[in-house]
């Protein structure tokens, strides 16, 4: 029996969420106590580079991953109030498609190549909803139509390759609406894609939340998509949440020393910058995170309680956090670029 | 111009689409590159911009000399490397080296960095004595920031933005002139791009190079380059300084791929002006006839259909744009 939902509850509110896989070389901690919360409406950008933990949050929330070797190990995941990392498989599905739902990033691997895309949308109808196969056809045409498919009727009978890459990407997201989940998780929805796709499918995905008020976890690399559509932002590194902001705070005074750094090392196309900033070195190792703060090898204003005492989640205001010691110093930091630099904090060369 | 030290004139490349097993015959051809001039001066940086299909690629293979065009020039010191054969050409290639895209892929996982960044001293044996090339890869594993002790080591060995690196020192060995560098940081971690981009910039300026930077990350490409071109099916479509292309866009391809590109700055969203292109590119089997971006295009009329606008400048442009109706028009930044 499915506990109910509490309307009042967050839409979805993770908490702590701790995973670790075991694997032969050990065992890696690869988040460690993630928490964020999303309303209706809203859009929450989960931004990290590749090994942060961001695709693996994902899967734990939406329930599909990989076990072994991948091991929920604490935390909670609510959907309106109720712990759907409890739940027995059977209601976890019923959760699943109808109030969670995913879209992957790379659609022509998500999607199966042996049947039609009508087929594999109509599917959650038969499945959840005990639709005919005439009914969740014509259901899937009217959702191909939403998502701006053209000529829907004529191609619901194509299989996934005779697509293209912008249309697939379409698909994945019609089969992500079909049942009308109040939460859309996208890993990666655009990165697979190019410029003007990518602004295709960003302009539709907003419509559809304003349209249908659904909370978005956005999960990203981008710091352009995220500056373009999120309210709020999670930035991950090495398996936490060092910062936490609305999106308008955290690209004019970042107030982790990685935030700060990753902004300052991108060019931008509205301005011909100077020479990039760099973030020396590498990404830790999921299985060899350094002692304290994670980021601390890499960090510019790391001292002796870096490499000590991990730092906790420091309020910086009201709606934000980061885990520095030091955020103070950083938030009032103005950007570098005007000191003379070394050929190694240039190149970030001596860190790897 | 003595300065020049690249030439491309009306480069193309076809590839044929043929039907039947045993007698093939050609029905078509895909036309991956289909008329593009370009030049590159010393010292400078020319990047190349477009979507995936567009022909970028096909035309730093055709630069190269791995793929022979179908038409068309590539003068590199008055010669014609399209025209040359064996030894000439192998001669005239070391002039032009490579960084690819995939630091993963393209180092070959059995080779040491020492032999990968030394094999092109076996295939232009001239270049380096057979006793100085241990040391000359250590020179070169210097520049590019890697130590000389790592030389015995194995790509597996090293991480994404450092085989980056050793692609780089093998472009580097036979001290070219000109380095082809294809997508070279969209394969690398976000952290990583600007190390990798710094060390680019480094190395032109100590080393004289001159580089034809291909990507489809537009930001990376302003950052980097002198003089941009703007492709599309196969065509160079407006081309100009960096300021003319990106603030000031006149083909209405380059603004609606301007207006596309993110900017990392929350506080212009929605102040910029979007253009949302319809559809999808058209195949280059069969592109469109006149204009070949007429089929997406907000302005197209009669004349788009018949006549196909030439990359000149024209009024409504002071660089060179392939529009009837070019027109500046700022997608980048905020209007009001």
């Amino acid at each position: 029996m499915l506990p109910e939902p509490d309307p009042d509850a967050d839409l979805l509110d993770v908490r702590d969420l701790r995973i670790e896989f075991r694997t032969r070389d050990g065992v890696s901690k690869a988040v460690n106590g993630v928490s964020f919360t999303v309303q209706p409406g809203q859009t929450r950008a989960i931004l990290g580079e590749s090994g942060c933990g961001k695709s693996v949050t994902a899967q734990a929330v939406m329930g599909i991953l990989d076990s072994p070797p991948a091991h929920v190990t604490g935390g909670e995941v609510r959907y309106r109030g109720v712990d759907v990392l409890t739940l027995p498989d059977e209601e976890r599905r019923r959760i699943r498609g109808n109030h969670i739902a995913m879209v992957f990033q790379d659609a022509l691997s998500a999607l199966n190549p042996v049947f039609t895309v009508g087929f594999q949308i109509g599917e959650q109808f038969r499945k959840h909803l005990g639709m005919s196969r005439t009914d969740a056809r014509r259901r899937a045409v009217e959702l191909m139509d939403q998502v701006r498919i053209p000529a829907a009727r004529q191609r619901v009978n194509d299989f996934p390759h005779q697509f293209s890459g912008g249309m697939r990407q379409r698909v994945m997201i019609a089969m992500a609406l079909a049942l009308d989940p109040d939460v859309l998780i996208a890993d990666e929805p655009t990165t697979a894609l190019d410029v003007t796709v990518q602004a295709q499918i960003m302009s539709l995905l907003g419509e559809l939340l304003r349209e249908r008020q659904m909370g978005l976890v956005l999960i990203t690399h981008d710091m352009g998509v995220v500056a373009d559509v999120a309210d709020h932002i999670s930035v991950m590194y090495a398996g936490r949440i060092v910062e936490e902001a609305p999106v308008r705070d955290i690209y004019a005074r970042p107030a982790h020393p990685y935030t700060k750094a990753l902004l300052e090392s991108i060019p931008r196309v509205d301005v011909k910058g100077q020479q990039l900033n760099v973030i020396k070195g590498l990404p830790p190792s999921p299985t060899r995170v350094p002692r304290g703060c994670a980021f601390h090898p890499r960090c510019r204003y790391a001292r002796d309680v870096c490499r000590q005492d991990p730092p906790p989640l420091y309020g910086v205001d009201s709606r934000r956090t980061s885990a520095c010691h030091f955020w103070e110093e950083v938030v009032s930091a103005r950007s570098e670029g005007s000191e003379p630099r070394s050929r190694e904090q240039d190149e970030g060369v001596g860190g790897e | 111009m003595s300065d020049v030290v690249l030439e491309v004139r009306d480069l193309t490349k076809h590839f044929p689409l043929t039907k039947g097993i045993v007698f093939k015959r050609q029905v078509g051809a895909v036309r991956a590159v289909d008329g593009v001039n370009l030049t590159l001066r010393r010292g400078e940086t020319l990047g190349v911009v477009g979507e995936s299909g567009c022909g970028k690629s096909t035309l730093a293979k055709l630069i190269i000399g791995l793929e022979k065009p179908t038409s068309g020039e590539i003068l590199v010191q008055g010669q014609n490397l399209a025209r040359m054969r064996g030894s000439a050409l192998r001669r005239a290639r070391r002039n032009i080296q490579l960084v690819m895209q995939d630091p993963y892929t393209s180092l070959n996982p059995r080779m040491t960095v020492g032999d990968i960044v030394g094999e092109p001293f076996q295939i232009h044996p001239e270049v380096a004595p057979r006793s100085d090339r241990r040391r000359r890869v250590g020179e070169l594993l210097e520049l590019v920031g890697l130590s000389p002790d790592h030389i015995n080591r194995y790509p597996h060995q090293f991480s994404g933005g450092q085989r980056q690196r050793i692609g780089i020192a093998r472009a580097l060995a036979l001290r070219p002139e000109i380095i082809v560098c294809d997508e070279p940081v969209s394969a690398l971690d976000l952290s990583i791009q600007a190390q990798v981009i710094n060390l680019l910039e480094r190395l032109q300026e100590e080393l004289g190079l001159s580089y034809i930077f291909i990507a489809h990350d537009l930001s990376v490409v302003r950052h980097i380059s002198d003089r941009v071109a703007v492709m599309y099916l196969g065509k160079i479509i407006e081309t100009g300084v960096d300021t003319e292309i990106y603030d000031h866009p006149t083909h209405p391809y380059a603004q609606a791929l301007l207006s596309a590109v993110p900017v990392p700055d929350p506080t212009l969203r929605g102040l910029r002006d979007q253009i949302i292109l319809e559809g999808d590119v058209p195949s280059p089997a069969n592109p469109p006839s006149g204009c070949r971006f007429r089929t997406r295009c907000w302005k197209a009329r009669e004349v788009c259909v018949e006549q196909e606008p030439a990359l000149v400048e024209r009024e409504g442009s002071a660089h060179p744009s392939a529009c009837h109706f070019a027109e500046e028009r700022d997608v980048v930044h905020a209007t009001d």
